[in-house]
């Protein structure tokens, strides 16, 4: 699979939380070694990144954030430092991939290549508007099912897809707290789409999308006031997600779930779930107004690029959210200011609608 | 072999239902998973055809006359020489739960070898809730070993009843026959190992080969048209029944699953009789599915009955000018809702569920 793609399109975008990247590119090293890497540097770490030879890699510190961003409303910090990775890149595909997580094995004991099956994904369409029950129908020994109309059958185009988590899985405090030795065992052999208005939480752990259509809707504004670096001390991407959705059924974009599985768990143990969850409780209380808001949003016909709806929904977070908490206004702020940034960073990544 | 749980779970309150034409050898690999239940087999075509059904099974069977004497006129909503025929077994079932199969699929195994019981994975499924109002990444939250991920919401984490759960097919695919002409030799070979809840307002192709659903909640809705003899269109009968299910489980909050179980699916239909059967079905459905994306119910539809009445209504309003045959269908959907009331008349009324959502089935999707 990975013979078929282009590693010239591709970015592979690391948020380092931890400055030993050591144990982690060297388990990548099978698969990364063709990529071109963008590395970012938490702003708040002090020691200096070890980071392996061999591989072709730029690494991207607070001072460059600063440098390009200037004064900005948006807080680079922790899990947050991989946006400005997908800002300053000039590819098409964006996979990110946290450094706490290796390549996993699939059922047959071979190493999933997370990147090419990401890409396969996004070089495949999407099928949003009917539910496919034998899912992925570009997949190889698979199709469309009888009764599915022969209309939607091109499918559109997908720029999103959202991976999963072998051993520890994406779970949020209080269920890390109540179920501390889980681990996700089950390898579901599946990609697919997630249908256009169904909500979803998309995980920062194991994502990618094409940069060059959706990038300005991936943006780092939900800031929990006591974010921390644990994943399960943040939101930002659950919040960009549904955001991100949200730009995708408008604009008759799709987005998929399921396959890549990457191994999770190298330096995270269980953690101090119950630590976290005096954290967290914020963010769950705030998914609470949140989901009433999504349901309710809907984009004027007038918005045809990533960036008109990012500004639209920026408004109406404003307007409707933000009344019930300051988070929200801050958000607001941060995807306006983020929108901003992308047109002036990288011009030539407009689309031309 | 997959274990049979020494007290089959719902043994006196589900009812496995059967269409047939040929013979029932195919119970023979299922015995010791479904000789504990009772079975309503429906048999299609020649009424004067013995069916012999294998030794120890407790079972009703119903043959056109049957249908005949049982329903009087009525009976011209059943359909005759298609296995549709089959809802007139969820009608005269008086069960809580139906799961039905086709005489052409076997017990399946898993990757491990195992055999698969999919009855019990069926049971599994209806007596667990669906989480349609928002998808879960990890698939069924409630199975053993997995959860809701972050980020998803605590106050949709009691999720909705479970109507319905549709399983797959391993071996021969469930594919139309364009697909099957194109691809002859491809089989099913991929083990799925998951459960998901279809998001709502999603339609999607509802295949009856291998499906259970709880009656009480939606049996009305599972009305599988007219097709068949002296009908211009077959092999839809479990599409516009799924269509019209989801319509109105989306309506009045109750999940709909897929996935797991699979079942093995033997036999490969003839595509050439498939195109014929299907091919009026192929242009229609370009008009239904705008259609189904676009109905709405409103909120005094607090029934399943009330709800697919109002359907009927608005299919002979909106698809009687796509073909008269949709005039007829909408008068069948009448014709079933009098018979199921008249035979099932504790549950006229009983089928209440909560005040249907706020938020309708959302904006016509916009195919591409």
């Amino acid at each position: 699979m990975s013979l078929d793609i282009d590693g010239s399109e591709v970015d592979v975008v690391i948020a380092a939380l931890h400055p030993n990247l050591t144990t982690f590119l060297e388990e990548w090293r099978p698969i990364l070694s063709r990529y071109h890497l963008i590395i970012l540097k938490d702003p708040d770490m002090k020691e200096e990144l070890q980071i392996p030879s061999g591989f072709d890699h730029q690494v991207y510190t607070k001072v460059d954030m600063e440098k390009v961003a200037g004064q900005t409303s948006i807080n680079f910090s922790g899990h947050s430092s991989r946006y400005f990775g997908y800002l300053i890149s000039c590819k098409k595909y964006i996979i990110s991939i946290d450094d706490d997580c290796l390549p996993a094995r699939d059922d047959q004991g071979f190493l999933v290549d997370a990147v090419a099956q990401h890409v396969t994904n996004l070089s495949t369409p999407a099928t949003p508007f009917f539910f496919n029950t034998l899912y992925d129908p570009y997949r190889k020994g698979a199709d469309f099912v009888r009764g599915y109309p022969f209309s939607l059958r091109n499918g559109v185009e997908c720029v999103m897809s959202c991976g999963l988590w072998l051993n520890i899985a994406d779970y949020d405090a209080p269920t890390q707290a109540v179920k501390p030795d889980e681990r996700n065992l089950r390898y579901v052999d599946a990609v697919l789409t997630v249908p256009v208005r169904s909500m979803m939480p998309v995980s920062g752990i194991n994502v990618a999308f094409r940069r060059d259509i959706v990038g300005p809707a991936f943006f780092p504004a939900l800031r929990l006031a006591g974010e921390g670096k644990c994943r399960w001390e943040t939101m930002e991407d659950i919040w960009c997600g549904m955001c991100a959705k949200l730009v995708c059924d408008h604009l008759g974009l799709g987005v998929k779930s399921g396959l890549p599985y990457v191994w999770r768990g190298h330096g995270v143990d269980g953690g101090d779930a119950l630590e976290s969850l005096k954290k967290e409780w914020e963010g769950v209380k705030l998914m609470e107004h949140v989901v009433p808001f999504f349901q309710s949003v809907r984009l004027p016909r007038t918005a045809v690029t990533a960036e008109d709806c990012v500004i639209k929904i920026a408004g109406m977070v404003r307007e409707q959210l933000g009344p019930l908490d300051l988070v929200f206004k801050h958000a607001a702020d941060a995807m306006e200011a983020w929108v901003k940034l992308w047109k002036a960073a990288a011009p030539q990544s407009q689309i031309n609608s | 072999m997959a274990s049979v749980p020494s007290t089959p779970l719902l043994k006196d309150e589900l009812d496995i239902v059967i269409p047939t034409i040929r013979n029932l050898d195919f119970l023979e690999m299922w015995r010791p998973y479904f000789q504990p239940y009772h079975l309503i087999i429906v048999q299609d075509g020649d009424p004067s055809r013995t069916i012999k059904v294998p030794e120890g099974f407790d079972y009703e069977l119903y043959n056109r006359n049957d249908i005949n004497r049982i329903l009087g006129p009525k009976a011209s909503c059943i359909s005759f020489k298609d296995s549709a025929c089959r809802c007139f077994g969820y009608m005269v079932s008086k069960k809580k739960y139906i799961f039905t199969i086709d005489d052409d699929c076997f017990v399946a195994k898993d990757p491990s070898g195992k055999e698969i019981n999919a009855l019990a994975q069926h049971i599994k499924n209806l007596l667990c809730p669906s989480t349609p109002f928002f998808f879960n990444t990890l698939y069924d939250p409630y199975r053993e070993g997995a959860d809701f991920v972050r980020g998803y919401p605590f106050s949709l984490r009691e999720g909705a009843p479970t109507a319905v759960s549709h399983g797959l097919w391993l071996n021969i695919p469930d594919y139309d026959a364009p697909t099957q002409l194109v691809k002859p030799l491809e089989r099913n070979t991929r083990f799925v190992d998951a459960v998901l809840t279809i998001p709502k307002g999603t339609l999607f192709p509802m295949c009856g080969m291998n499906l259970a659903f709880d009656r009480e909640l939606i049996g009305p809705a599972m009305y599988f048209g007219l097709m068949g003899d002296g009908q211009p269109i077959g092999r839809y009968d479990d599409m516009w029944a799924g269509w019209c299910t989801k319509v109105i489980c989306d309506h009045l909050g109750l999940g709909v699953k897929t996935g797991l179980p699979y079942i093995w699916h033997s036999k490969a239909s003839n595509p050439f009789v498939n195109l014929k059967k299907e091919y009026n079905g192929i242009f229609w459905q370009e008009e239904l599915i705008p259609f189904f994306q676009s109905a709405t119910l409103t909120k005094d539809c607090t029934t399943v009955q009330k709800c697919y009445i109002e359907l009927s209504k608005q299919v002979k309003a909106k698809l009687g000018k796509v073909d008269p045959y949709f005039n007829k269908l909408a008068d069948a959907m009448v014709t079933w809702i009098e018979a199921w009331d008249e035979l099932n008349p504790a549950s006229s009324s009983s089928t209440t569920t909560p005040a249907p959502a706020e938020v309708p089935n959302g904006p016509p999707a916009k195919g591409k």
